[in-house]
């Protein structure tokens, strides 16, 4: 298959996910990752999206998919019923992010979260010498119209799973098409976690 | 008359007798039971190709195309055709008149061979597991061992849900439309009253009343009843607002409005083509169904192998999207493969027949995936 235009944090996942096993994809959108991941890995795989049009993407791609809010739809479930749970830019979408999360891990094995790095050097430059809410690839949305309701940097996220006592089991750090690794939490657009509580 | 590429054409109901006696859940035997089908497509060499659909309280088997020297086809033609949702270019699409109907199959209406007089309240009390029972027996008929698909709304969902329980090695997939694994006290009501209306009327004579005139007035207030649960505020609101019919007449009591039009035609138009009796029967059936059997209904879908659509409408208030998020909520639990669409439509209960686009998607993608034996192929571009 083409990986030149597969996102890179989709690449990172599907790097992630062993072979064969069981996704819940929490906000799967259209349903391209885990289309992804049903195809080349061999996943068994269960989205969650809100967006009706999303649905119906989803369903094309010959996937399985809820239609509902993720605040809403992890409570049925057992405990460690799936191998991995998939939060990718979505969590600071969710009403209740701390439940969310440590629902999440309840649910699965590992979870895999990715999310916009708020303390990106471009976005501290937009507040710091315009004095506006910073837009950027990552964050691209204005003040009035953004859906994301929590706004955290990457160091906050590591700072919070050492606090809750989860276990960064990998992390990435991405900027466009590029690995960062000097001095993430300026230079990286976006997150990219494996975690998992014991 | 010409029917454009995508219809089937003149089809005929056909007639099988399934058993000899059946012996129903509740102990009685009744015999023979005959059931009114139709089928579409052809079966394939594999035989796995069957899809069964399941009709709602009032439906019967012309699910689709239309019966000689009629213009009106069947009752789900927008969905069964060629290159259609169910494409019976794909799928031979099986659909047949329940157990109590008054379509073709054995029900209150058709003559006890034991007095040669119709069965009237003789006729045994039925429900949803007998009616798919039979339906099992013609499917078997039919040479066919396993199901694609079980598909149907309302009632007919009801079909599909106990045809999961009672035979789940029999079907690859399940289609649930706007259903219930059972009836609220608030469904339970409507019904009820309809029944009564039927029982009210003066020439109901304890369901005995083939000789002579039927209860037409109580069956078309349960009709009426009916179709306002069908409906939602909206969708009344849009169609008719309170504009009042144009014809002036002295009142009377007449039909002044035009919400009170549509209904009256409704009942008078339903009361020519159904039996009052299949009305109750049916009516109960549905009442008594109850797919947990009291436990969790997650223990009924534990180790299921078939694979779920389940489809619900926002502005439905008869069959509410809650009915089906318990559905899917027992789907979670026990890990079932499943997909749930709540469709936003403003045509409430009414809009398992009239959502033809979105419900035509989720359909043909669903059994696409299902009859491809749930093979995520290359053929979407990334």
């Amino acid at each position: 298959m083409q990986y030149d235009c597969v996102p890179l944090d989709h690449r990172i996942i599907l790097d992630l996910v062993k072979p064969g096993s069981t996704v819940l994809d929490l906000g799967c959108g259209s349903g391209e990752l885990l289309y992804l991941l049903t195809r080349e890995k061999k996943a068994r795989g269960q989205g969650i999206e809100i967006d009706d049009q999303a649905i119906y993407d989803c369903v094309a791609r010959g996937l399985c998919v809820f239609h509902g809010d993720i605040d809403a739809g992890l409570d049925d479930y057992t405990d460690k019923s799936f191998d991995y749970v998939i939060l990718n830019q979505s969590l600071q979408q969710v009403q209740k992010l701390e439940s969310v999360l440590s629902q999440s891990l309840r649910v699965g094995k590992k979870v895999i979260i990715g999310f916009p790095n708020f303390a990106y050097y471009r976005s501290r430059a937009q507040i710091f010498f315009h004095g506006r809410t910073p837009v950027t690839p990552s964050l691209p949305y204005e003040w009035y119209d953004t859906p994301n309701l929590h706004f955290l940097s990457i160091f906050d996220f590591m700072n919070y799973c050492k606090k809750k006592g989860i276990t960064i089991e990998q992390d990435f750090f991405l900027a466009g098409d590029k690995i960062i690794k000097l001095l993430p939490n300026l230079f990286a657009q976006s997150g990219l976690f494996l975690i998992s509580r014991e | 008359m010409k029917h454009s590429t995508t219809e089937i054409g003149i089809v005929q109901t056909q007639f099988a007798t399934v058993a000899d006696e059946l012996v129903l859940e509740s102990g009685e035997k009744l015999g023979p039971v005959t059931l009114a089908y139709e089928t579409y497509g052809e079966l394939n060499a594999g035989k796995s190709n069957a899809v069964l659909i399941c009709h709602a309280l009032s439906g019967d088997a012309h699910v689709a195309g239309y019966h000689k020297g009629e213009n009106k086809p069947g009752w789900w033609d927008d969905m069964v055709g060629h290159g259609k949702a169910f494409d019976t270019d794909k799928y031979y699409v099986i659909c047949s008149n329940v157990l109590g109907g008054c379509k073709g199959s054995t029900g209150p209406g058709s003559v006890n061979p034991k007095t040669g007089q119709p069965y009237g309240l003789h006729f045994p009390l039925i429900t949803i597991g007998d009616m798919v029972k039979a339906q099992q027996l013609l499917i078997k008929q039919l040479g066919i061992d396993k199901l694609c698909s079980v598909a149907g709304g309302s009632m007919g969902g009801m079909q599909a849900l106990e045809w999961l329980r009672s035979a789940p090695d029999k079907l690859e997939s399940a289609i649930l439309i706007a259903t219930a694994a059972m009836h609220s006290p608030q469904q339970i009501a409507f019904n009820e009253v309809g029944r009564q209306a039927i029982m009210a009327d003066h020439y109901w004579h304890d369901g005995n009343y083939y000789e002579g005139r039927s209860p037409a007035k109580g069956l078309a207030v349960a009709r009426m009843v009916g179709h306002i649960t069908y409906m939602s505020e909206t969708s009344m609101l849009d169609k008719f607002g309170r504009q009042q019919k144009n014809e002036k007449q002295p009142f009377k009591f007449t039909a002044d409005f035009e919400v009170e039009g549509y209904l009256q035609n409704k009942g008078d138009s339903f009361v020519k083509r159904f039996d009052a009796n299949s009305y109750l029967y049916i009516t109960k059936a549905m009442d008594f169904f109850d797919l947990t059997e009291e436990k969790p209904l997650h223990e009924i879908f534990k180790g299921l192998d078939a694979k779920l659509l389940v489809i619900a409408f926002r502005s439905d208030w008869l069959y509410p999207v809650w009915q089906s998020q318990q559905i899917v909520k027992a789907c979670k639990i026990a890990g079932l493969n499943a997909t749930y669409c709540e469709i936003d439509s403003t045509y409430g209960h009414d809009a398992f027949l009239l959502e033809i686009e979105q419900e035509a998607h989720l359909v043909s993608h669903f059994l696409k995936r299902v009859s491809n034996g749930y093979d995520v192929t290359g053929e979407y571009a990334i």
